[in-house]
C-alpha cells in the first residue's frame, strides 16, 4: 500500500507540470488552431532563467518574475514573427514553424545560458513528510498546489472576465469575434503570452525536483502534447485530466512493469488516442476522418 | 527548347547524373567525396520523405525511425541472424515497408496534422527501442557494422562508396520520377491539391496515401541502411527526433515534390556543420531560423522556386 | 513589396557563400609551419555537458602553450570541430581532419559511439588518436593507434567493490542509468562482483532523462539484506536518484561512480550527498592532497587556470581532456619529431606521465596506462569532496 502511494506522488508531482504544458497547448490551440511545439521551452526559460538570475544575485521570487516576464516576451515574439506572418498556412506548417522555434529557442538559450545542468533551491525546504508509509517532498506539494492556483485562474479569468471571455468567443468562431469587434490579434497574442507564462511557472516550480537544462523543453513539450491529445485537444478539463493520467500512468509502468520504456507511455498513449479514440476522453475539436 | 529541358524529366535526371559524374574529378580530397556520398543518402531518405510530402501532401515527423530500421536491419542481419548484408538491407526495407502499411493504414484515415503527431510518437517509439535493447542493437552506444558487400565485392574506401551511393540515388531519382508520371503519380498530386476533388474523380484517396507513406519508409529504410554500411557503425541518433526534423528541413529546403529539391535539401544540411566550423555553437539557432524563414516565406523551397522563375523568364 | 522569391534565394546562397570563406579564412590564420592537433568533441547537443568542458580545456591548454614558444619551436593549431553528439558527424569531422587538415594526432572524442565512429579513419590513415571516452571497448582489443584517458568502468567497479569489501558489505543493490555510460558500467560491474565476495541483490534501472527514481528506489529498499547500493550512471540521474535515495530515508551507505565526478553533482543533488563515496581523480580533492603526492602541483595548476579562465568548477571532463592533450605534447617532445608514427611510438612509451586523472604508464598491451590506485575513494562531506578514510 505504501509503495502504491508512493507512486500515487510522484505520478501525480511529474503529471501536474504535463497538465499546466497541456493547458498551454489547448490555449494557444483554442484562440488560433496552431499546436505550438515550442510550448516546452517556455517551462525551459522559466527554470533556466530563474537559476541564472538568482546566481547573478537576484532573490528567488524576483528572479521567477523576470524570468516568467522574458518566457511570456518569447511567447509575443513567437506570436509576432512566426505566426502571425505564417497567417492562412496549412497546420502542417504551423507545426513546422514552432518546431523550428523550439529548435531556435533551444540553440540560443544553449548560447545565452550554457551546457551543464541547474537546480534551484526547494522552496520551503527538502525535509521530505511522511504520509501513510509514502514520503512526498514539500515542493511536490508547490507543483501541484501551483497548478491548482493557476488552472483555477485561468478558469476565472476566462469565465468571469471580459478579455477572457473575448479569448472564449474567438475559440469558438473567430470570425464571429472579428464581427462583434474584438480584436482578434490581440487575442491571439494574449492566448501565446498566458500560455508562455504558464509554461515559464510550471518550470520554475518543477525545476527544484528534476533540474533543468538548456534542452529539457522538448520532452516536456512532447509529453504534455501526449497529455492534451489524451484529455481531449481544445479541453482545457481535458488537458489537466490528461496531463495527471499520463504522469500516474509513466509512473505506475516504471513501479510495476519496466522503467526503460517509461519515456515510451506519453508516445503509446498518443497512438493508442489516435488509433481508437482521436476525440480523446473529453471530447476535443472535431477530429476529420476520410 | 529550355522550357522543354526545364519540364523534362530525363533532362532532370541527366543532369544529376552529370553532376555526379563530374565532382569526383573536382573533389581535392576522399573527404569531400564522403561528404558528397553523405548528401547523396540522406537525399535518398529526403526523396522519400518528398514524395510523402510533395506529391501527397502529408507530413512524417518521425522519418528517422525508418532510416533506423534500415540501418539496424543491416547491422542486425549478419551479425546476429548470419544473412548477407545485401539480402539483410533489402529485407529491413520490405520491413520498413511493412510496418508504414500496418501503422499508416488506420492513421491515413485521419486528416491533417494528426499522421504527422503519429509518426513523431512512433519515430519516437523506435529510437527507444533502438537505445534499449542492448543486447540486440548495442544500446546508446550502437553496433558496428558488417561491410555491404554485393556479389562478391566488398565495399570499401571513399570512392566506391561515392558512386554506390551516386547509383542508389539515381536509381530512386529516376524511379520516383517516372512515378510522379504515372497515373499514380498524378493521383497523388492531385490529392495534394484537394482531397475532395480527387475523391470526386475517383481517386482511392487512403490508399494512395498509404503508398506514398509506404514508398517513402522504404527509400528511408535503404538510405538507413547505406548510411550504416558507409560508417561500419550505427548508434540511436540516426533515428532521434533531430534527425526526422533534420529531413523535413531538407525537403522543405530543398522544395517538396521536387526531385532535385531532395537532393539540393540535403547538400544543404549536411553541409552546414561543415561551413559553420568556427560558428558551430550557432548551428541549432541557425538551423531553427532556416525552417521558420523558409515556412513562413519560402514554403515552395528553393529548387521550385528557381524553375518557376526560369519558366516564367523564358516563356 | 519586398525581394522577390529570386532575390530571396540569391541572398541565402550569399549569406552561406560568406559563410563558408569566413571559416575558411578564419582556418587559414596560422603563418610559420604549424603542428596541427585535431579534434572532434560533442560542444553542443546532449552531451554538451561533457563536452563543453573539454573544448574549453583544449583551447586554454593550447593558447597557454603557444604563449610559452610552442612545441618544438613550432606553433601548435588547434582543429577543433563539434559533432554535435552525433557519431555520423564525428565520422565525417575525423575524415575531415585527416585528409583536408592533414593533423598529425588527435585528442577528442567525447563519448564512446562517436570514438568508435572514428576510430577506423584514424587506424587507416596511421594518425594517433587519444579518446576522453569511458567505454571499454576503446582499448580493448587494443589498436596500435588508439589510446584513452579515461579510466575504464571495470577500474572503477573495482575500486568500488574493494572498498564495500573493506567495509564488510556482502549484498549490494543497483540502479543504474540506461545511457550508454551507465549500461556499460553495470555490465562491468556484474562481471568482476564474484571478485570481492559480493552477491547483486537488486538491479533496477531508469531513463537517462527520468525526473523521479523513487519507484526504483523504492524496490531497493525493501530487499531483505540490503547492505549498500551502488549507482553507476551520469548526467543528472545520479543527482536526482541521491535525493530520491535521502528522501525515502534508505540508511545504507550509497555509492556514486566517477561518471559524476565534478562539483556541480553536489549542487544539484544539495544536502543529501552528504555521506556518499565515489571513486575519482586526484583534481577532485586539489586542495585536500598530501604536499608530497606528485599530482599535487598538476592538478592545482590546472585547477586554477581553467576556473580563473571560464568562471566555472573544473570537472573530471575537463581533465580527461586535458591529460588528453598533454599526453600527445609529450609525445611530440619525447620523439622531438611531428611525424605520426613516432608520435605513436611516444605514446606508447609514456612512463609514469603525471595528469590530473592518474599517473599513465601505457605498454604495448595497455593503452589506457591508470590502474585503481589513480582513483581516490572519496566521501562528500559538508558539500564538499573529502578523501574517504583509507580501507582497512
Amino acid at each position: 500500500m505504501a509503495e502504491f502511494l508512493q507512486l500515487v506522488f510522484s505520478g501525480l508531482t511529474v503529471g501536474a507540470v504535463y497538465a499546466l504544458v497541456a493547458l498551454g497547448f489547448t490555449l494557444i490551440y483554442n484562440a488560433s488552431d496552431v499546436i505550438n511545439f515550442a510550448q516546452g521551452d517556455f517551462v525551459m526559460i522559466g527554470g533556466m532563467g530563474t537559476v541564472f538570475l538568482t546566481a547573478a544575485g537576484l532573490a528567488l521570487p524576483v528572479a521567477a518574475f523576470i524570468a516568467i516576464v522574458a518566457a511570456v516576451m518569447v511567447g509575443l515574439a513567437l506570436h509576432r514573427f512566426a505566426i502571425q506572418p505564417a497567417r492562412g498556412a496549412s497546420p502542417v506548417a504551423l507545426i513546422m514553424i514552432t518546431i523550428g522555434a523550439s529548435i531556435f529557442i533551444r540553440g540560443v538559450a544553449q548560447i545565452v545560458f550554457d551546457k551543464q545542468f541547474h537546480s534551484l533551491p526547494a522552496f520551503s525546504g527538502s525535509d521530505p513528510i511522511h504520509l501513510g508509509g509514502a514520503t512526498i517532498l514539500p515542493q511536490s506539494l508547490w507543483v501541484m498546489g501551483g497548478a491548482l492556483v493557476v488552472v483555477a485562474g485561468l478558469y476565472a479569468f476566462l469565465e468571469h472576465t471580459l478579455l477572457g471571455k473575448a479569448v472564449l468567443a474567438t475559440a469558438a468562431n473567430r470570425l464571429a469575434a472579428r464581427l462583434v469587434g474584438i480584436n482578434v490579434t490581440v487575442i491571439l497574442a494574449l492566448a501565446f503570452g498566458v500560455s508562455a507564462a504558464i509554461g515559464a511557472v510550471a518550470g520554475i516550480l518543477v525545476t527544484p525536483i528534476t533540474l533543468t537544462r538548456f534542452d529539457v523543453g522538448t520532452l516536456f513539450a512532447l509529453k504534455g502534447f501526449a497529455a492534451a491529445m489524451l484529455g481531449g485537444m481544445g479541453n482545457p478539463l481535458g488537458a489537466v485530466v490528461g496531463g495527471l493520467l499520463i504522469g500516474l500512468l509513466e509512473t505506475f509502468g516504471a513501479g510495476y512493469l519496466s522503467s526503460t520504456y517509461k519515456d515510451a507511455v506519453a508516445f503509446v498513449a498518443i497512438l493508442l488516442v489516435l488509433l481508437f479514440m482521436p476525440r480523446g476522453l473529453f471530447g476535443g475539436r472535431s477530429v476529420e476522418r476520410v | 527548347m529550355l522550357v522543354a529541358l526545364l519540364r523534362s524529366r530525363l533532362a532532370a535526371l541527366l543532369l544529376l547524373a552529370a553532376i555526379m559524374a563530374l565532382f569526383p574529378l573536382i573533389a581535392p580530397s576522399a573527404f569531400y567525396l564522403r561528404v558528397a556520398a553523405l548528401v547523396w543518402i540522406f537525399a535518398l531518405a529526403a526523396l522519400g520523405l518528398t514524395i510523402l510530402m510533395g506529391y501527397a501532401g502529408q507530413v512524417s515527423l518521425g522519418h528517422a525511425g525508418f532510416l533506423g530500421l534500415g540501418a539496424y536491419g543491416v547491422a542486425i542481419g549478419p551479425a546476429h541472424l548470419g544473412l548477407p548484408p545485401l539480402l539483410s538491407l533489402v529485407l529491413a526495407a520490405a520491413l520498413a515497408g511493412l510496418i508504414a502499411y500496418l501503422v499508416g493504414r488506420p492513421i491515413l484515415r485521419l486528416k491533417g496534422y494528426y499522421l504527422a503527431i503519429a509518426t513523431l510518437g512512433f519515430g519516437m517509439i523506435l529510437a527507444l527501442v533502438f537505445n534499449s535493447e542492448s543486447a540486440v542493437t548495442g544500446g546508446p552506444d550502437g553496433m558496428a557494422v558488417a561491410r555491404m558487400t554485393v556479389l562478391g565485392w566488398r565495399i570499401t574506401g571513399a570512392l566506391n562508396w561515392y558512386w554506390v551511393s551516386a547509383g542508389a540515388l539515381l536509381v530512386g531519382a529516376w524511379l520516383a520520377l517516372n512515378l510522379q508520371a504515372s497515373p499514380s503519380g498524378r493521383a497523388l498530386r492531385a490529392l495534394h491539391d484537394s482531397e475532395v476533388a480527387a475523391a470526386g474523380v475517383g481517386v482511392n484517396v487512403a490508399a494512395k496515401k498509404l503508398s506514398a507513406f509506404v514508398i517513402g519508409a522504404v527509400y528511408a529504410a535503404f538510405a538507413g541502411g547505406l548510411l550504416a554500411s558507409l560508417n561500419g557503425l550505427i548508434t540511436p541518433e540516426a533515428s532521434s527526433f533531430m534527425q526526422s526534423i533534420e529531413l523535413v528541413a531538407m525537403v522543405i529546403i530543398g522544395g517538396l515534390g521536387s526531385v532535385f529539391g531532395a537532393v539540393v535539401g540535403a547538400a544543404f544540411l549536411v553541409v552546414l556543420p561543415q561551413a559553420l566550423t568556427a560558428f558551430q555553437e550557432y548551428e541549432q539557432a541557425v538551423l531553427g531560423l532556416l525552417i521558420m524563414v523558409f515556412m513562413i516565406f519560402l514554403p515552395d523551397g528553393i529548387v521550385p522556386t528557381i524553375r518557376r522563375w526560369l519558366l516564367e523568364r523564358l516563356s | 513589396m519586398g525581394t522577390s522569391p529570386t532575390g530571396r534565394w540569391m541572398l541565402r546562397a550569399a549569406a552561406l557563400a560568406a559563410a563558408l570563406s569566413v571559416s575558411a579564412l578564419t582556418s587559414a590564420s596560422f603563418a610559420a609551419d604549424p603542428i596541427k592537433i585535431g579534434s572532434v568533441v560533442s560542444a553542443t547537443g546532449p552531451a554538451a555537458f561533457l563536452g563543453d568542458p573539454e573544448a574549453r580545456t583544449l583551447k586554454l591548454y593550447v593558447e597557454e602553450l603557444n604563449k610559452k614558444g610552442g612545441l618544438l619551436g613550432r606553433p601548435v593549431e588547434l582543429i577543433l570541430y563539434d559533432d554535435g553528439g552525433d557519431a555520423n558527424k564525428a565520422r565525417t569531422f575525423a575524415t575531415r581532419l585527416v585528409e583536408d587538415d592533414k593533423v598529425v594526432a588527435v585528442a577528442g572524442g567525447t563519448s564512446t559511439g562517436g570514438t568508435m565512429a572514428m576510430i577506423p579513419v584514424f587506424e587507416d590513415a596511421k594518425i594517433p588518436f587519444v579518446s576522453f571516452a569511458g567505454g571499454i571497448e576503446i582499448i580493448d582489443p587494443v589498436r596500435a593507434f588508439v589510446f584513452k584517458t579515461p579510466h575504464t568502468d571495470k577500474t572503477a567497479c573495482q575500486k568500488i567493490f574493494e572498498d564495500m569489501k573493506a567495509r564488510g558489505f556482502t549484498k549490494v543493490g543497483l540502479i543504474s542509468g540506461t545511457d550508454g555510460f551507465g549500461k556499460s558500467m553495470r555490465a562491468q560491474c556484474l562481471k568482476v562482483v564474484k571478485d570481492y565476495n559480493i552477491t547483486i541483490v537488486a538491479d533496477e534501472s531508469y531513463g537517462a532523462t527520468d525526473s523521479d527514481m523513487t519507484p526504483q528506489l523504492n524496490k531497493i529498499k525493501n530487499t531483505a539484506g540490503l547492505q549498500a547500493v551502488l549507482n553507476p550512471g551520469f548526467g543528472q540521474g545520479p543527482a536526482i536518484v541521491t535525493r530520491n535515495y535521502a528522501q525515502l530515508g534508505i540508511a545504507v551507505p550509497l555509492y556514486q561512480s566517477h561518471g559524476v565526478a565534478s562539483k556541480s553533482f553536489i549542487d544539484l543533488a544539495g544536502p543529501a550527498a552528504n555521506g556518499v563515496r565515489l571513486p575519482a581523480p586526484a583534481l577532485l580533492v586539489a586542495d585536500k592532497l598530501a604536499d608530497g603526492d606528485p599530482q599535487k602541483p598538476v592538478v592545482a595548476a590546472y585547477k586554477g587556470s581553467y576556473e580563473a579562465a571560464t568562471a566555472q568548477p573544473v570537472s573530471t571532463f575537463g581533465g580527461y581532456a586535458f591529460d588528453g592533450i598533454q599526453l600527445v605534447v609529450q609525445a611530440i617532445e619525447k620523439a622531438k619529431s611531428a611525424d605520426p608514427q613516432k608520435i605513436r611510438d611516444a605514446l606508447e612509451a609514456t612512463k609514469g606521465y603525471v595528469g590530473v586523472t592518474g599517473i599513465y604508464t601505457m605498454s604495448p598491451t595497455d593503452h589506457l596506462g591508470l590502474g585503481t590506485d589513480s582513483f581516490r575513494m572519496l566521501e562528500i562531506k559538508n558539500g564538499d569532496w573529502a578523501l574517504a578514510p583509507a580501507a582497512k
